[in-house]
């Protein structure tokens, strides 16, 4: 099936449930690919399609070095009139961590606390309301590995 | 859950400290449990929502969300629901102060 067959599909389902529904876009539900995805490089394909993010723009912050891969913060930060934000991170079997759905008006500054099996790269991916996407990749250390490893 | 939200010159900040195991496929069969993890936080204040994620079995054990939106005042009611793979959904309201 392709992609945007897929889409109308997800549109379709949309439209069929009743107002009741809490989210505005369940990106689980949306975009079931994307959350299989093995590394950074599939799962924004999954999640944005085709095109290829711009490196500047977006902020991460994170430590350089994790002492406990178990709880690791992250901060991600950006100017940018945003749609959505999604952080991945290429050391645990699946790549995508989160994504969010920015409000009318909302502030791009999420802080959040994730697991990485071992070191590795945390890329976050900012969709801007101009269709572009933005992104920012971040190599972090990690010496006590935090996904049940 | 504890939920904090606080006004300063217009802009809210707010911490979340979910407590949920959050475990990830992987680490369930490594542990012998069941794997469920968070799937989705939402914060609305009033039918507005101003915070929106989706999230994966990454995220760590009790995980603390930290955000900020505009648009609301001291006195508001945020209210904040944590959805998990199983379907089990929390929620808790505070007065933004």
């Amino acid at each position: 099936m392709d992609r945007r067959k897929f889409l109308g599909l997800g549109l379709a389902a949309i439209a069929l449930v009743p107002m009741t529904k809490l989210n505005a876009t369940d990106f689980r539900k949306e975009k079931p690919d994307a959350w299989k995805a093995t590394t950074p490089a599939d799962a924004i394909k999954a999640l944005y399609g085709e095109a290829k993010p711009e490196e500047k723009g977006v902020n991460i912050k994170a430590p350089k070095l994790a002492e406990n891969g178990g709880k690791i913060p992250v901060v991600v930060k950006s100017d940018i009139d945003a749609k959505s934000v999604a952080l991945f991170q290429d050391s645990n079997p699946r790549s995508l961590v989160a994504v969010w759905t920015i409000p009318e008006g909302g502030i791009v500054d999420f802080s959040v606390t994730m697991k990485m099996k071992k070191s590795g790269k945390i890329t976050a991916v900012v969709e801007g309301k101009d269709g572009k996407l933005y992104s920012k990749v971040l190599p972090i250390e990690v010496s006590k590995g935090g996904c049940g490893g | 859950m504890k939920v904090k939200a606080k006004e300063k010159d217009g802009i809210v900040k707010v911490k979340v400290l979910a407590k949920h195991q959050n475990i990830g496929p992987e680490e369930a069969e490594k542990k012998k449990k069941e794997a469920n993890f968070i799937t989705s936080v939402i914060a609305k204040v009033g039918d507005k929502v101003v915070y929106e994620m989706n999230g994966s079995g990454f995220m760590s054990k009790n995980p603390l969300y930290k955000f900020k939106f505009k648009g609301a005042k001291k006195g508001d009611e945020l209210e904040v629901t944590w959805t998990d793979f199983k379907g089990n959904t929390k929620s808790k309201k505070v007065k933004i102060k």
